[in-house]
């Protein structure tokens, strides 16, 4: 298939990922705030910190209030990651593609791209948490109507891979959010309250149910194993990598010969890593130290899917080199790509105590 | 209050009161006396309520919204797409009427075809006098690149989609030809899905020509295209991209024929065949059908600045290592001053008389009648002889004297680039507007496809466009127009 349908197919998953997740981030805030003790103080800052829009965010506001968070994750169509940027891309990258998607699928893109802009123009967001489902019911929809429209042929697993690697690193995130609240003192660690926003994060990732069947006791210890090493949830990021891989290999093909490509090396490092990784060993270096660590690697994936598939092949490279050099790419032809399919990958900032792992795409 | 609503629901939609006017109505002959092809339709939509008419009109609208089926409007930063609005009165054509029409369209793009093969190569037109060789150099389309191609079968034009307009005795005219790469052709097949959830009874009742035909038809003509050593040709549709105007009926044509989509940065000449960039490697292109300008194909062969077309292309088409349909340099034959030629070329090559007259037209480079159309700017219509759509042109009983100043001036320093026609008093029919019907302009756009295997292919009926704004002329899209299905009828 044409490089560029792979890249608009990939990035057409993950907005619409993207985006039920940025709803999700939103839900478990809402969640707390109406469990949290009166005379509790509203904490809305680190939901900015875990999106990986701080710098943003504070280009523009001085102090991260209710009104302006949520207006800046849902509805800003200056925030590169809010809901309705996020639909906006996914609309537009299918658009650039429709000919290669199912009809069905373009149309319920299309159909959450005028219910967000409705949402956008009504502009109660904050008295309408029922748009955060909505925006999660939506993103199921597509998924649905996806596997049960198109073919699972390379298109389909280039949309996996995208709504996979998306959907792990925003488990992490959403794992994230929990070392960015403040307790009201550090008495409370274990307390009810504590207990309480565990639940909501579990909630968030609608992983409460599913948790309670297998781990029952809520404790963060619990929290950390299901969400990052589960076997059989969908949303851990085991999981989550695992069909990546799977879909990485549909794509590259098997051949016992050929060695694996760079993109199939990160990503089989990453998941052989959680296969093995026990529990007391991620808690050592530190929780949130884990994840980060994990999204970065995560970006250095995306990285190489590009290098491998997407970005273009030289004329002087296919003729000197041969075949064997079409995934190769000359700095000025990766470089070129880049620029017009703006897809930019923004690393850590120095300083900084999380990753930007925003990947984006105007 | 079931009942109440019973009540307002039983109110129909009656023609008592549309005045066709002074005008060729396409349904009626005369105020309540419906065409004999119409009458069924006119007593079908009389016996429907107002609200289910209107409700059938605005589901057709929601149906093509949610389809997307849009087009871009240049110059709106966001909310580029629009809807062409769709008006549910469909317009009718009686056979006999299409029987005539077909074979002229047939002959005449025969006969086009004739010219361009000719005058990219021997110029018998011209050693015979026919034609002026300074009037086919001088048009904006000729591409001196070309002089010399040898297109695979023959073939220059493989898809043509021709304006035609009836005055207001009902006489059809040949407007335009539109040889480069003619839109239209996705509302044709997407209008008529439309209409046939909306009216499925009038489908059964009347012997309606399908249209379905039109994609298997150019895949058809596509494939045959092909070098004779692919084996499994590969087909693809380069378009300029999602922000193009035509992007919907791009990746519609595209879907619908099953082949693949490209843009010009996907594409790449390599080891002397033209090849597409996938995620395992590169993979050779045989046949390309291109929707953009001739001007864009090449950077290294024509506009130097070109984003949209793939560098070396031309010297790839002319070894015969890749066809492309439409042939580079048919643009020529839409220079309006060309278009005049069309009978004397129908003669030339065919030996017969042009079928679907020609609008009658002035050439300003001719000094009397220069010096006529200079004195009767107030009642003829003025083109440049190098746009289309609308574009660069003077209405003259719709203009000022100021306009009409500044056309005498650019017609005096640039005779080449203007002709002048008298003003068609376009043939109008009921549009529903503001849940009334009103008789507005229409013009039509069959679409014909040229393959080597057959005669050629024309689509029963094609693009009726119409002009929304009272009393207005321009029917294009990015003008206020909308669109019809035609139905072509056996009666």
């Amino acid at each position: 298939m044409l490089s560029r349908v792979a890249d608009s197919i990939y990035w057409l998953n993950r907005y619409i990922e993207r985006a039920e997740n940025v709803a999700r981030f939103v839900e478990v805030n809402l969640n707390l705030l109406m469990d949290n003790p009166v005379g509790v103080a509203q904490q809305w800052e680190p939901l900015i910190a875990v999106t990986g829009d701080r710098d943003v965010f504070f280009q523009r506001y001085d102090r991260a209030t209710a009104e302006r968070v949520l207006d800046f994750l849902t509805f800003d169509q200056k925030s590169p990651n809010s809901i309705l940027s996020c639909v906006r891309a996914a609309r537009e990258n299918a658009r650039s593609v429709r000919e290669t998607i199912s009809s069905e699928m373009w149309e319920q893109v299309n159909a959450f791209y005028l219910q967000v802009e409705e949402a956008a123009q009504a502009k109660d967001s904050r008295d309408s948490y029922a748009f955060y489902s909505e925006v999660k019911m939506a993103s199921h929809r597509f998924a649905g109507v996806m596997d049960a429209t198109l073919s699972w042929n390379e298109s389909w697993q280039f949309g996996q891979l995208g709504r996979m690697l998306e959907r792990a690193d925003k488990t992490a995130r959403i794992l994230d959010v929990k070392y960015f609240l403040l307790l009201p003192s550090a008495q409370e660690v274990g307390t009810p309250i504590d207990n309480l926003q565990w639940i909501a994060l579990l909630k968030s990732a609608s992983a409460y149910e599913m948790y309670r069947k297998t781990e029952q006791i809520i404790s963060p210890a619990g929290v950390a194993k299901f969400l990052i090493l589960d076997a059989q949830f969908p949303r851990s990021i085991k999981f989550c990598l695992k069909w990546a891989e799977d879909a990485l290999r549909q794509i590259a093909g098997v051949s016992a010969s050929s060695s694996p490509l760079s993109s199939q090396r990160a990503l089989g490092r990453l998941r052989a890593e959680l296969e093995y990784i026990t529990l007391d060993e991620i808690f050592q270096g530190g929780l949130h130290q884990f994840l980060d660590d994990f999204q970065l690697r995560l970006n250095t994936v995306g990285d190489c899917i590009y290098a491998d598939f997407i970005a273009l092949p030289t004329e002087a490279t296919e003729k000197t080199a041969g075949k064997a050099s079409n995934r190769v790419a000359s700095k000025a032809a990766t470089n070129k790509a880049a620029s017009k399919t703006t897809n930019k990958t923004t690393k850590e900032v120095a300083g900084s105590p999380i990753a930007l792992g925003a990947q984006r795409q105007s | 209050m079931e009942r109440y609503h019973d009540v307002i629901n039983s109110v129909t939609m009656s023609f008592q009161d549309y005045d066709p006017g002074d005008f060729y109505d396409e349904l009626f002959t005369a105020r309540g006396v419906p065409r004999s092809t119409a009458a069924l339709l006119i007593e079908k939509i009389e016996s429907l309520s107002i609200d289910h008419l209107l409700r059938q009109q605005q589901a057709a609208q929601n149906t093509l919204f949610k389809l997307g089926v849009t087009f871009n409007v240049y110059g709106d930063n966001r909310g580029t797409e629009r809807v062409f609005p769709f008006d549910v009165v469909p317009r009718i054509i009686s056979s006999s009427d299409w029987q005539t029409l077909e074979t002229g369209l047939k002959q005449r793009i025969t006969a086009l075809n004739c010219f361009l093969d000719d005058i990219y190569n021997e110029q018998k037109i011209v050693k015979d006098g026919i034609i002026p060789l300074a009037t086919i150099e001088s048009a904006s389309g000729f591409l001196p690149p070309c002089k010399g191609l040898k297109p695979p079968k023959g073939i220059w034009c493989h898809i043509t989609g021709t304006d035609l307009v009836r005055d207001r005795e009902g006489t059809w005219y040949v407007l335009e030809d539109n040889l480069r790469c003619p839109s239209g052709v996705s509302y044709v097949l997407e209008n008529r899905t439309v209409m046939k959830s909306s009216f499925p009874t009038l489908f059964n009742e009347l012997d309606i020509k399908a249209v379905d035909d039109y994609p298997g038809q150019l895949l058809d003509a596509l494939i045959e295209l092909a070098p004779a050593s692919a084996n499994e040709p590969m087909v693809v549709l380069l378009s300029p991209g999602a922000f193009n105007s035509a992007y919907f009926e791009h990746s519609f044509l595209a879907q619908q024929m099953g082949i693949t989509l490209v843009e010009g940065r996907d594409l790449v000449v390599d080891d002397g065949y033209v090849k597409m960039r996938t995620t395992k490697g590169l993979q050779t292109v045989d046949v390309i059908y291109r929707r953009i300008d001739d001007d864009f194909l090449d950077p290294t062969e024509f506009r130097a600045d070109s984003m949209l077309g793939v560098p070396g292309l031309m010297e790839v088409f002319r070894q015969g290592k890749v066809a492309i349909a439409n042939a580079p340099g048919t643009g020529v034959a839409d220079d309006k001053l060309i278009y005049a030629y069309v009978p004397q070329m129908i003669r030339y090559y065919l030996n017969e008389e042009q079928i679907i007259p020609n609008v009658p037209t002035y050439f300003c480079e001719d000094e009397q009648q220069q010096s006529h159309v200079l004195s009767n700017l107030g009642s003829l219509v003025v083109k440049a002889t190098d746009a289309s759509g609308g574009y660069g042109m003077l209405i003259g009983t719709q203009s000022s004297k100021q306009e009409q100043n500044q056309f005498a001036e650019k017609i005096k320093s640039n005779p080449r680039g203007y002709i002048a026609q008298p003003t068609l008093c376009l043939s109008r029919m009921p549009t529903l507007i503001d849940e009334s019907f009103q008789g507005r302009h229409v013009d039509l756009r069959p679409f014909i496809v040229n393959g080597q295997s057959h005669s050629p292919y024309v689509n029963p009926g094609g693009l009726t466009r119409v002009a929304l704004r009272e009393g207005s002329l321009v029917v294009n899209s990015s003008q206020g127009g909308g669109s019809k299905d035609t139905w072509v009828i056996n009666a």
